[in-house]
């Protein structure tokens, strides 16, 4: 899952090389935190947060199919 | 993107090495040149070969291809994809199985997708495309829904002679419903709300 939105943001931001994506398992399922440089968040982001809901249901959609409960976090 | 650093005594003949191991025509590369020809003593001494860095110059319809099949096997989904290009639209049909996880619930990653698609295929560009993606024909079969939705509230409307707020919609959906009733006699539509809960209302005229 890390790796689906590894790619997204990738695909998204002028820096690339300065996409760092973790995966933190908990109580509550899995929680990606995404991080960019600081200048490429809007591309991440989006108005009124359009991108990283865009993001968000397209991981929760592979996410269903692994039986995963997975939460994004842009930080 | 698919690139190469190759040499040659001219810039020409660099790009012309490029051409060939990449397999491309040569006018579908894009050329940087890392360091000029230096012509030596005689041409021999102190001479030096230019290097460049070529390219694929990939169209908007091959960057819609790649980032959607790699998009779809990290959702370890198997498709197909059918990619028609026009001047100012990308149409993009996908099919395979369980296609029903693509849609989601009311098209909702569906939209995701596509206007995830549309980012990527219109950055760094300076002419704007419209992506559409559809699978199993679900935008169709969406709008002849939603146009006999739009039809049975007006009804509903005109006998109860009571305003019906609809739930939120996309602007391709609220859309469908405003051009549906839009000469209807008895009732009006307008929309409410901010993106993504804005709502068509209709209310009796």
């Amino acid at each position: 899952m890390a790796e689906l939105v590894e790619f997204l943001a990738k695909s998204l931001v002028d820096h690339p090389d300065q996409v760092d994506v973790r995966a933190v398992e908990g109580n509550e399922g899995i929680t990606i935190e995404l991080r960019v440089a600081s200048d490429d968040m809007g591309k991440v982001i989006g108005k009124q947060g359009r991108i990283a809901r865009a993001i968000r249901t397209v991981v929760k959609a592979a996410a269903v199919r692994e039986n995963k409960k997975v939460a994004v976090e842009i930080v | 993107m698919k690139s190469v650093i190759t040499t040659g005594k001219t810039v020409e003949d660099a790009v012309l090495a490029a051409a060939i191991q990449l397999a491309v025509q040569r006018d579908k590369l894009d050329i940087e040149v890392l360091e000029e020809p230096v012509k030596g003593l005689f041409g021999v001494f102190g001479s030096k070969d230019a290097r460049i860095r070529a390219s694929v110059i990939r169209t908007p319809k091959d960057i819609a291809r790649e980032f959607l099949t790699e998009l779809l096997a990290k959702m370890s989904l198997e498709a197909e994809l059918d990619i028609k290009e026009t001047e100012d639209r990308i149409s993009i049909y996908v099919t395979g199985p369980k296609m029903g996880v693509l849609i989601g619930h009311r098209g909702e990653t569906l939209d995701a997708v596509q206007y995830l698609t549309s980012l990527v295929v219109n950055r760094n560009t300076d002419q704007y495309k419209r992506v559409t993606i559809d699978t199993e024909n679900y935008r169709k079969k969406r709008e002849e829904t939603l146009v006999k939705l739009a039809k049975r509230l007006s009804h509903k409307v005109q006998k109860t002679k009571r305003k019906i707020v609809l739930e939120p919609m996309n602007p391709f959906e609220r859309r469908v419903i405003h051009s549906t009733l839009q000469k209807d006699p008895y009732v009006s539509t307008h929309s409410e709300g901010e993106d993504p809960y804005r709502k068509v209302v209709i209310t009796l005229k």
